[in-house]
């Protein structure tokens, strides 16, 4: 008995210690939208798609691997163009002040979040919208259709076998909508922007409130089926300016803060108070050759090139080693990344004696466009541009720095006006196919996000192989021939992944950091 | 009054124009910079071009803009889908809670360095009072308040280090001004915190118009010490504390009012890097947001908002000048 009482007493307390009454994340801008069929970037995917809702699959947390979220089970046919989904029973909706959920997810709410994306005129698409996400990925071109078998059971039938579609359906702007939530708002006439303001999800945690451009609140979800999180009051603070975010984590006026600046991460690492947690990045950062032009169609000239820029200085200057050396499109962490293929390396007389093998002994005059904008895999363009100017000067390779506002910048250079330019990318779900076909695709030379406007056919094969194979065996073979191809190549210059840093108080447990940049707190609390 | 009116029109239909044009003037459209690295076929631009209102001609984008703007219709921002007027109805009160809150103290502070300075002239106080507030004046906003929360906020722990107030406290909307809805709620705790997270920046901000309030009331005390019925007041044997608060002071409101006046536009513009530094939920930071991302419809309704407040308290303070000096009023006629 007595052993019961202190067994009751201890549990208790334990209870009571892993109580979080309030947990401040302080992030580095606002939301735009907390519909996450609408966003695209972080911080509104941290505030909607990441605490409030869940998908059908997702993303293991820390990891890229698929596991089961709204989906108990699937299947996938022999033609691989017929994806079965098994919905968990007894999940609730969130409820807010004008709506109160009737019934439990079922298959019409997996239908409705699909098919609203899809067709403009399905009644509750939001009018206008340009669902950007879904569109980019090709979904719209990629499901025929969406269709109820039975209460709980979907099929998603595609046009074409695509290997990456189960990924896709783990992104933020596949999060599962209520359908009686979006009718509710269409018969009380509040209309189908409140999902915007509004959100009802399944997820960790259930919207409070939002202060323009200051704090975001949540509390924690009661009914959430993985178990109600630790964290009683989940607050984002908005603080843009990066070094009174770092101040404010110094002072413990936030618990984790996102984007610190990567000059600060060894004064953070030093403070006994904070801890850093940090991971390889899904991100590549590299110079394109626009191969279209003269005369960086020219293999040796893209060779020599390569051969005279010293990357580990960039790496030292511009990244304060917060990141590993590039050679291939797509990041180390990634399955299928190829460790064979040969580093880049540094040799300023080969790579003279290259360029005058290609007919350029005195060089030449090229421009090098510098990213404006600070970007997570690349924080300074122009000072990366200023040493890479100084490499090429070497091998007789004047260089000028050219560089345009950001939207314009984007513009031109999707129709191919540049010479040599910085670009980088960060992976939407994991799979290589994100990185190489998005990036270094043929269709992407007119779609505009293939920079080096490079269109190799055996390469473009591999990755089309790999597209519609779904053993992960035989699609590792076929990415790894096609990066043995670049390796070989050389569209790009590859710089460096970015490692993606968090700091946060040293008290906070069971913070696990995100390849993808995401921040999820269903399982965090303060010691 | 009617040719006042005019001119009022005129000068909206102006700062219409200047504010739905300076945006579009800058390079580059917020299609782009919404579909970032990605790539986009040329039909998918166009559809996102149609669906902001992006594809019409120039002029019709124009009227469309004034229609809606005499409603009061400022459109949706195109980042946060948002009406324009719905997210100006919650920021404006922010920005100017923090420049009122600047300009008491600068104005105050401004207003006692000038007359001593003034009274005490040439003297090592003059200068040091002028040289001092000048500097405060140049130092750029963004160097200084990093200073002032480093010192004040993290080293001595003093203040909170940015925001509006503690982030436990929900102050339901009332008019957007936290000294007021705060109390109207009778949260006093919240009301005092909103007083312990504004002192900072609103220090940061008021060093700018402290300068010119400071010359203007030490150059109009000056100036009107030189007048004749001042000699006639010391000769009478007035005390020089009557004769400073009764006849000087008196006569110098004017000008440090319009100086005044002037600074709360000063303010304005100062505000957008305090704002940032102290995550200030304002204006200011709305309207740069807006910009980076070529967010048109926030540009245009942001500066239209700035430019007629300031055309107002121009006016305003011009009415209350007149009030203050009916001679004033018999030559505007």
């Amino acid at each position: 008995m007595k052993f019961l009482i202190s067994l009751v007493v201890f549990l208790s307390a334990l209870t009571l210690h892993a109580k979080t009454a309030n947990f401040i994340f302080c992030m580095e801008g606002s939301p735009s939208s907390f519909n996450p069929q609408l966003v695209s970037d972080g911080v509104s995917m941290n505030s909607s798609s990441q605490t409030v809702f869940n998908r059908l699959v997702e993303f293991k947390p820390g990891g890229t691997e698929i596991i089961s979220g709204l989906a108990e089970s699937w299947s996938i046919s022999k033609d691989k163009k017929t994806y079965t989904f098994k919905l968990r029973k007894n999940i609730s909706f969130h409820s807010n002040e004008f709506f109160k959920p009737s019934r439990n997810l079922n298959a019409d709410d997996v239908i409705y979040t699909f098919k609203s994306q899809m067709d403009t005129k399905h009644p509750l698409a939001i009018p206008a919208a340009n669902y950007e996400y879904f569109k980019a990925m090709e979904l719209d071109q990629l499901i025929s259709d969406v269709k109820k078998i039975d209460l709980m059971t979907v099929v998603i039938e595609l046009k074409h076998p695509e290997a990456p579609f189960l990924a896709d359906l783990a992104m933020d702007f596949a999060s599962i909508q209520s359908e009686e939530y979006a009718q509710s708002l269409i018969k009380s006439g509040k209309g189908l922007k409140t999902l915007e303001t509004n959100p009802i999800g399944t997820g960790p945690f259930v919207f409070k409130s939002y202060q323009k451009d200051s704090t975001v609140k949540f509390t924690a979800n009661e009914k959430y089926f993985k178990g109600k999180p630790q964290i009683e009051n989940l607050i984002f603070v908005i603080v843009t300016d990066s070094t009174v975010r770092a101040q404010k984590m110094k002072s413990g006026e936030c618990h984790v803060m996102s984007e610190p600046q990567p000059q600060d991460i060894e004064s953070f690492s030093k403070n006994v108070k904070l801890k850093v947690l940090s991971t390889e990045g899904l991100n590549v950062s590299y110079i394109a050759f626009n191969t279209a032009k003269k005369p960086f169609d020219n293999l040796k000239v893209r060779q020599a090139l390569s051969m005279a820029m010293n990357q580990k200085s960039y790496l030292d200057v511009i990244y304060k080693n917060q990141a590993t050396a590039a050679k291939n499109p797509i990041p180390p962490t990634m399955w299928s990344y190829q460790k064979n293929t040969i580093e880049n390396k540094f040799d300023v007389a080969a790579a003279k004696k290259l360029l005058a093998e290609a007919g350029f002994k005195d060089g030449f005059e090229t421009e090098l466009w510098t990213l404006p904008v600070s970007r997570p895999y690349l924080p300074n363009g122009k000072k990366l541009g200023e040493m890479v100017q100084a490499d090429l000067l070497k091998i007789g390779v004047k260089v000028k720095l050219v560089t345009f506002d950001w939207p314009t910048y984007l513009e031109k250079s999707k129709k191919g006006e540049h010479q040599m330019i910085q670009f980088g990318w960060t992976g939407d779900n994991g799979d290589p196919d994100n990185f190489m076909n998005v990036l270094l695709g043929c269709s992407a030379v007119q779609a505009g996000s293939n920079y080096a406007r490079w269109c190799h056919k055996e390469f473009d094969t591999a990755l089309q192989n790999a597209k519609e194979d779904s053993v992960i065996k035989n699609r590792t073979a076929f990415y790894q021939k096609a990066q043995n191809i670049f390796s070989i190549e050389k569209p790009w210059f590859p710089i460096a992944h970015a490692r993606q840093n968090k700091v946060m108080s040293a008290n906070v447990v069971g913070y696990k950091i995100d390849p993808f940049g995401h921040d999820q707190f269903e399982s965090v609390s303060l010691k | 009054m009617t040719s006042k009116l005019i001119k009022l029109f005129f000068s909206f239909l102006f700062i219409s124009l200047v504010s739905f044009s300076v945006i579009r003037l800058i390079p580059g459209d917020p299609v782009m910079n919404m579909i970032g690295e990605r790539s986009a076929s040329p039909e998918r631009i166009s559809e996102i071009r149609k669906n902001l209102g992006l594809d019409q001609s120039i002029v019709i984008q124009y009227i469309t803009f004034l229609k809606n703007a005499v409603s009061g219709n400022f459109g949706e921002s195109i980042s946060s889908k948002q009406s324009v007027m719905q997210e100006f109805k919650i920021l404006w009160p922010a920005t100017v809670e923090l420049s009122v809150a600047a300009l008491l103290w600068s104005s105050v502070l401004g207003l006692i360095l000038g007359i001593l300075a003034a009274i005490k002239r040439n003297s090592f106080f003059d200068y040091s009072a002028v040289s001092l507030s000048t500097v405060g004046f140049a130092m750029p906003l963004f160097w200084w308040g990093l200073i002032i929360i480093f010192f004040f906020a993290v080293r001595l722990g003093w203040f909170p280090i940015s925001g509006r107030i503690d982030v436990v406290y929900d102050v339901p909307y009332a008019t957007g001004f936290y000294f007021i809805d705060t109390l109207l709620v009778k949260n006093f705790d919240a009301f005092f915190s909103a007083i312990k997270f504004i002192i900072l920046p609103a220090f940061v901000l008021g060093t700018i118009p402290l300068a010119l309030i400071v010359r203007v009331a030490r150059s109009a005390v000056i100036d009107i010490a030189k007048e004749d019925f001042i000699r006639t007041a010391k000769a009478k044997g007035l005390s020089p504390a009557k004769i400073i608060l009764k006849h000087i002071l008196k006569n110098a409101w004017p000008q440090i009012l319009t100086a005044i006046g002037l600074a709360f536009g000063h303010l304005l513009t100062g505000a957008i890097m305090t704002e940032t530094l102290f995550s200030w939920p304002g204006m200011g930071r709305w309207i740069v947001h807006g910009i980076m991302a070529r967010d048109y419809p926030v540009v245009q309704a942001g500066l239209f908002y700035s430019m007629t407040m300031i055309i107002l308290i121009n006016f305003l303070t011009d009415e209350a000048i007149k009030l203050l000096n009916p001679k004033l009023k018999d030559e505007s006629r």
